[in-house]
């Protein structure tokens, strides 16, 4: 599928936010960040995200811009989930520029995503994070989310 | 998971004091509103002072205040003042846990106290207030619909 051409402007503190889809162009931004956060370099992985979420129907993946520059982004997809839950709205990943923290660039993502989980229908938003993700679990709490009745469980495949 | 009384009434007196920091309070106004004793409760700030949390206002009008950062404070932090959260400390002190059924039984009990340490140490005193006024806010729009 084509892309929808999404973009928002919204102006919070004296800050200007454009939220648009991603492009391929935002790639070695994505890469890079998601480097300096976890570590790992991965540009085949982001490459394929974004065919994934970017560039089809499949899901939402937002770029946020502050006067021109990459200030974050973040993935998000309606999902069916096993053992019987509805669709909800699921946040693959979310991302700050490090430069760009405390602009509230994360809320002002979290928001266009859960507006968009509304306007496919979802009442639910869910997402996954390692436990000592403080960060960003903090984050996420801070929006207003809390723990659902899922748990994660996972063995080793010896 | 259950909270010593020192706890509950660190909790009381730090969310009460963060939810307008411009205020002061007394250790009496607090206990009164929380029915709690009011002795207990001044030694609870005195630790909470310590720490940095909460500061005393002398003079006419004087109380306590909320003096830490709410963005950055978290449940935990106030928690762990008072409580051995984890259990790990009482655990080491059972001499049945060096064994088979004593490893694998820690296994868990670890499992929940890290889940417990994850969730306590990522909700903010701002975001537990934000939490109130939504849940406040959501109840008034939804006695509107009915």
């Amino acid at each position: 599928m084509s892309k929808t051409g999404f973009v928002k402007k919204m102006a919070a503190d004296g800050v200007t936010f454009v939220i648009r889809e991603a492009d391929e162009k935002d790639l070695p931004s994505v890469t890079d960040l998601h480097a300096y956060n976890t570590g790992q370099h991965k540009p085949d992985y982001w490459e394929e995200t974004y065919h994934r979420y970017g560039d089809s129907n499949e899901g939402f993946f937002y770029v946020c811009e502050i006067d021109g520059a990459f200030a974050g982004f973040i993935i998000g997809e309606v999902r069916a989930w096993e053992f019987g839950s509805e669709p909800c709205g699921w946040v693959y990943t979310i991302g700050v520029n490090p430069e760009m923290r405390l602009k509230q660039v994360g809320t002002r993502l979290f928001e266009t995503v859960s507006d968009e989980f509304r306007n496919a229908g979802v009442s639910q938003i869910r997402t996954m994070l390692h436990r000592q993700d403080n960060l960003n679990l903090s984050f996420f709490r801070s929006q207003g989310m809390m723990g659902g009745p899922y748990i994660e469980l996972e063995m080793p495949l010896d | 998971m259950k909270l010593q009384k020192a706890t509950f009434c660190a909790l009381y007196a730090v969310l009460e004091l963060a939810r307008d920091p411009s205020v002061q309070l007394s250790a009496t106004d607090i206990a009164d509103k929380y029915n709690i004793s009011a002795n207990h409760l001044a030694k609870v700030l005195r630790d909470l002072g310590r720490a940095g949390l909460v500061e005393s206002v002398r003079g006419a009008g004087g109380g306590y205040r909320f003096s830490g950062n709410l963005k950055r404070t978290t449940l935990f932090d106030v928690i762990h003042l008072f409580e051995d959260v984890g259990g790990k400390t009482e655990r080491a002190r059972d001499a049945h846990a060096d064994t088979d059924i004593g490893n694998a039984l820690n296994l868990v009990l670890t499992e929940i106290d890290e889940i417990a340490i994850a969730t306590l140490g990522s909700v903010t005193i701002e975001t537990l207030l934000k939490t109130m006024r939504w849940r406040a806010e959501r109840a008034e729009r939804e006695s509107l619909n009915v």
